[in-house]
Formats: C-alpha cells, sequence, structure tokens
C-alpha cells in the first residue's frame, strides 16, 4: 500500500472545507495540458519516450520552487487498489489510474504532487499540470498552476503553435489547454426541479458539466463539476471569467432555490434533512452511493443552518473516507470485501458520534 | 460495463439525464448511442471530427486539399495519417498540426468557434522572443494555397489576417 501521509494532509488539502463558498462549492481544480516538442504523442510513444519524458520532467521539477519536493508516483508500478486510492483522492485520472476503458495501466504514467499542485505524466498528454484549491478560489488555483507552468516551461520544450497555441494530443485542448473545474453541491435546484434548466443554459454558453470523478463519471450526491468547454481562441483570464461569472450565478440560483424550498416546504426539508442525518447516524449497511446521497442531504442542512452536529470538513472527510478503495485501506481488507458495506455503516457512525461529541450538540 | 440497450457490447456513452428530480445516468455503447443520435464527450474524438476529415477528403486526393500534406498523407515525423487520425481522434506528434495544418485549421474553429491561440505566448527555454506570428510573406504564401484549394472561407480570414499584419484597415 502506498503511503499518503507522506503528502502534506494526504494531498487533500484542498477539501479542507477553508475556501470561499465552502459550504456550496467543494473545490476548484485548474488543468493545463502540455506536451514536449521533440517527442510523439501517447498514441505513438515508445517505451524509450515514456520513460525519457519522466527522466526530463523530473529533473527539471528539481529545479523549481513548486515542484521542488514533489512527491512522485509511479502510477504503472502500483497495484489496483492503490491506483483506485489515487483516482477517489482526484490526484488522477481515470485514464491515469488505469481504470478506464480499456482498463489499462499506460507505462511511465505517474504523478508529481507537492502541495496543492501536481503533473500527471504520460497521460493523454505529456504533461497534465494541476493546480487544487478548496473552494470556490479559481484565480488562487490558476496563479498556482501558472506558476508550475513557467517554472517548467523554461526548462522544457513544450510544444506550440504561433496559431494554435499549445499542441495537445486531442485537437479539443488545443490554445490554452487550459480546463477549468469547480466541484458544486446543488441539492437545492435539484429539488426544485430547476437543475436541467441550468444546466441546459450552461451548456449554450459553452460550460459543461460531469461528475464526481471527471469526464465520463455519473452525478451522485447532486455534485456537479462545472467547467470550460473550449480552449482555444479566448485567453486563459476570459475563459477563467466567464467561468466564475457563471458559477456566480449558479451559487446564485441555489442559494434561491434553497430559500424557496425553506419557505414553501419547511417541514418536507427538515424531514429529509434529519433522515438523512438519522440514517448515517444509526445505518448497520451503507452502500457507497446511498452514503453520496445521505451526505448531500446533511450538506444541505449545514448549509441551511438546521443541523449544527457536524461540519463541512468532517461531511467533506466523509466524502473522501468512504469510498471504496479508501475505506478497504482504512480497515485493512480488499477492496471486494463483503462485509465492506457493514464496515462503511461503522466507519460513519463512529465519526459523526465523535464530531457530535466534539461539538457539545445533541442528536 | 455492458451497454444499457443492447446488453451485448461495452458500454463507451454515459449519457447523464435529469428526469423529475432525478438524475440518471444511461451507459450505452457506440452503436446503441449512435442510433439515439447521442454525440458524447466520448464519442467526440471520433464523431465530428472523422466526419469531418472524411467530409474533406470526398472524392480528392488529400494532398490535394491539405496544404503542405506529404505525398503518402502522412506526418514525415511519426507517420501518422489523416486516416489515423479519423479512427483514434488523437494526434501523433506536434509536427502533425504542421503537417495537417488545413484540414486541423477548420476542425478547431468548428470545435472551439476560432483557430487563433489568444492566450499566453509561449517562450521556449534558451529563446529570446516570444514564437513569433506568422510573417506577412508566411500568410500570403496561405492565402494563395487556399484560394488554389477553393478553400474561400479560410481565404476570407487570411486576408484579414494579412491586412492587420500589414497595418492596414
Amino acid at each position: 500500500m502506498i503511503d499518503l501521509s507522506l503528502l502534506p494532509d494526504g494531498g487533500l488539502t484542498w477539501l479542507d472545507a477553508s475556501g470561499p463558498a465552502s459550504h456550496l462549492v467543494l473545490s476548484t481544480r485548474i488543468r493545463l495540458a502540455r506536451n514536449l516538442a521533440p517527442h510523439p504523442y501517447a498514441l505513438r510513444a515508445t517505451l524509450g519516450d515514456r520513460e525519457g519524458i519522466l527522466t526530463d520532467v523530473q529533473a527539471a521539477a528539481r529545479e523549481t520552487v513548486s515542484l521542488r519536493k514533489a512527491h512522485l508516483f509511479r502510477v504503472d508500478r502500483l497495484p489496483l487498489e492503490d491506483r483506485q486510492l489515487l483516482h477517489e483522492r482526484h490526484l488522477v485520472s481515470k485514464e491515469l489510474a488505469g481504470l478506464g476503458d480499456p482498463a489499462v495501466v499506460r507505462p511511465g504514467a505517474a504523478l508529481l504532487v507537492q502541495d496543492r499542485v501536481g503533473v500527471m505524466l504520460n497521460e493523454e498528454d505529456h504533461l497534465r499540470l494541476q493546480g487544487f484549491r478548496s473552494g470556490f478560489d479559481l484565480d488562487a488555483a490558476y496563479q498556482q498552476v501558472d506558476r508550475v507552468d513557467s517554472e517548467l516551461g523554461q526548462r522544457l520544450p513544450f510544444a506550440f503553435h504561433p496559431e494554435f497555441g499549445y499542441l495537445t494530443s486531442c485537437p479539443t485542448n488545443v490554445g490554452t489547454g487550459l480546463r477549468a473545474s469547480v466541484l458544486i453541491h446543488l441539492p437545492g435546484l435539484v429539488l426544485t426541479k430547476e437543475i436541467s434548466k441550468v444546466l441546459q443554459g450552461l451548456a449554450q454558453v459553452g460550460l459543461t458539466f460531469r461528475g464526481l470523478y471527471g469526464e465520463g463519471s455519473e452525478v451522485v450526491g447532486n455534485f456537479f463539476q462545472l467547467s470550460n468547454q473550449t480552449t482555444l481562441g479566448k485567453s486563459e483570464r476570459e475563459l477563467l471569467d466567464h467561468l466564475g461569472k457563471m458559477v456566480r450565478q449558479v451559487i446564485e440560483y441555489e442559494e434561491q432555490a434553497r430559500q424557496v424550498l425553506l419557505r414553501d416546504v419547511p417541514t418536507i426539508i427538515e424531514d429529509k434533512v434529519w433522515r438523512a442525518y438519522g440514517l448515517l447516524r444509526h445505518a448497520r449497511t451503507l452502500s457507497f452511493e446511498e452514503t453520496m446521497n445521505l451526505l448531500s442531504g446533511v450538506r444541505l442542512g449545514v448549509g441551511l443552518g438546521l443541523v449544527d452536529q457536524v461540519g463541512l470538513y468532517a461531511l467533506n472527510k466523509l466524502l473522501v473516507h468512504t469510498q471504496p478503495a479508501h475505506l478497504a485501506q482504512h480497515e485493512g481488507v480488499g477492496a471486494t470485501d463483503p462485509e465492506l458495506n457493514v464496515r462503511r455503516a461503522r466507519f460513519v457512525r463512529a465519526l459523526l458520534e465523535d464530531e457530535a461529541g466534539r461539538r457539545g450538540a445533541t442528536p | 460495463m455492458r451497454c444499457d440497450q443492447c446488453h451485448e457490447r461495452d458500454a463507451v456513452v454515459h449519457l447523464t439525464q435529469i428526469a423529475e428530480d432525478q438524475v440518471v445516468t444511461v451507459h450505452l455503447c457506440e452503436r446503441c448511442a449512435a442510433e439515439k443520435g447521442v454525440e458524447s464527450a466520448a464519442s467526440l474524438g471520433k464523431t465530428p471530427v472523422g466526419a469531418f476529415l472524411a467530409s474533406m477528403g470526398k472524392g480528392l486526393d488529400p494532398a490535394a486539399v491539405l496544404p503542405g500534406i506529404t505525398p503518402g498523407g502522412a506526418c514525415p515525423t511519426c507517420h501518422a495519417t489523416l486516416t489515423d487520425f479519423r479512427e483514434s481522434g488523437r494526434l501523433g506528434c506536434s509536427d502533425c498540426y504542421r503537417t495537417f495544418e488545413g484540414a486541423l485549421r477548420d476542425l478547431l474553429r468548428r470545435l472551439h468557434g476560432s483557430s487563433r491561440h489568444l492566450g499566453e505566448r509561449y517562450q521556449p527555454p534558451g529563446e529570446a522572443a516570444p514564437a513569433a506570428l506568422p510573417t506577412s510573406d508566411q500568410l500570403r504564401e496561405q492565402l494563395r494555397l487556399a484560394v488554389e484549394t477553393e478553400n474561400f472561407e479560410l481565404a476570407a480570414e487570411l486576408r484579414d489576417r494579412l491586412r492587420v499584419a500589414e497595418g492596414g484597415v
């Protein structure tokens, strides 16, 4: 098993609920796709190319401030459960972890990570630079990843075309190579049935949404990842400003939806929230999906000020640590352990009881 | 994961829909997705790119359509062809963007609404000046090729850019 405790806060500082609008937005993430000019792209790269990319990037990273102390995970040499762990922690994509379709880990697949920045190596592009922040903070996340970009770009020959900009394996990422994602919790819009209208509206202004784990993932627990669709023809600043403006609008709609719910159907909402809390506090078996949905209910309750037995940070921790690979590691069992749902319920009960005791509230 | 529709092939398209207050995800194989008229991120690599490139080359020798293409239609550096690109939706190397520049410019316009990078300009290690925009001579050459291949949409844009480059209106 890999030891994620080597990373400051286990690579989870972005989930500490300290950032702006943390009651709605879990995290902000920005990635920049970059390739090294001399090497063929992923589909045509040889083993020699892949190892060469790893060596060159590691050497360059050691000379930077952003990644000088970065920890390297050779994802291609990790067993399945460790790769799942990194993916659940949102440090690597499904594809890099070899959990996509086909479920194959590419040779040379690796992750460099230091504090709130990271680089995925030998993914679809040679480098995917990433910056993470807690809450809704596009500026800070961009500042971090931009610094990694400048520091590495001064030392490595990035592929750049005078007209098209940064070149990428897939033309959908060309130009800035920038994809910014805001992971946001929208139960109010789902409950008031306004969500499809909002998502359609976002599609019309060039934004897209995905599930909790990014591309190709399902929406669970009313968590949506909102991000820019196009990467070319606008500056980084314009792309971020546009996304930021739209996310602020969505936040406003969500707040309005919550007020409507509290005003028109307060009993139904309170009942929903407390049932969710009651089930999490007392259930003896919990599937991952049920846990996500119940956590969504409790999170809404915390946001509305109905529940003070649990804080946002604890809810975020539950969101991460009840995922299959995390739970299996915590319990010292395999990911296919038949008792995993029983173990999950026990884990949730213990954490919530501890949290309620710490906060001095009675359930 | 099997396709929800035919239960035979592997699902490659994951369509998230919102019906009532429920978020439902349907998993479909490529064929069933196509029958339903669904285009997703998963099929994006193949469908629009492929269809577009197919229409570009219809009844024509690719060498005649795409300026700068080598006679065999392969990138001189990685030997990828437009057929490879059509099948995978991925380019082979950075030089593919130069080899297939004309076709890619049109494709980028369709995908992004523009083919022109307006973001940060990259300064490679050891180079004094940032990577330059095309010179007037290069633009004039591209314009000539665009007119020759009857790519008038591109020709119009190149004409505008040439005007700007030469300090005109």
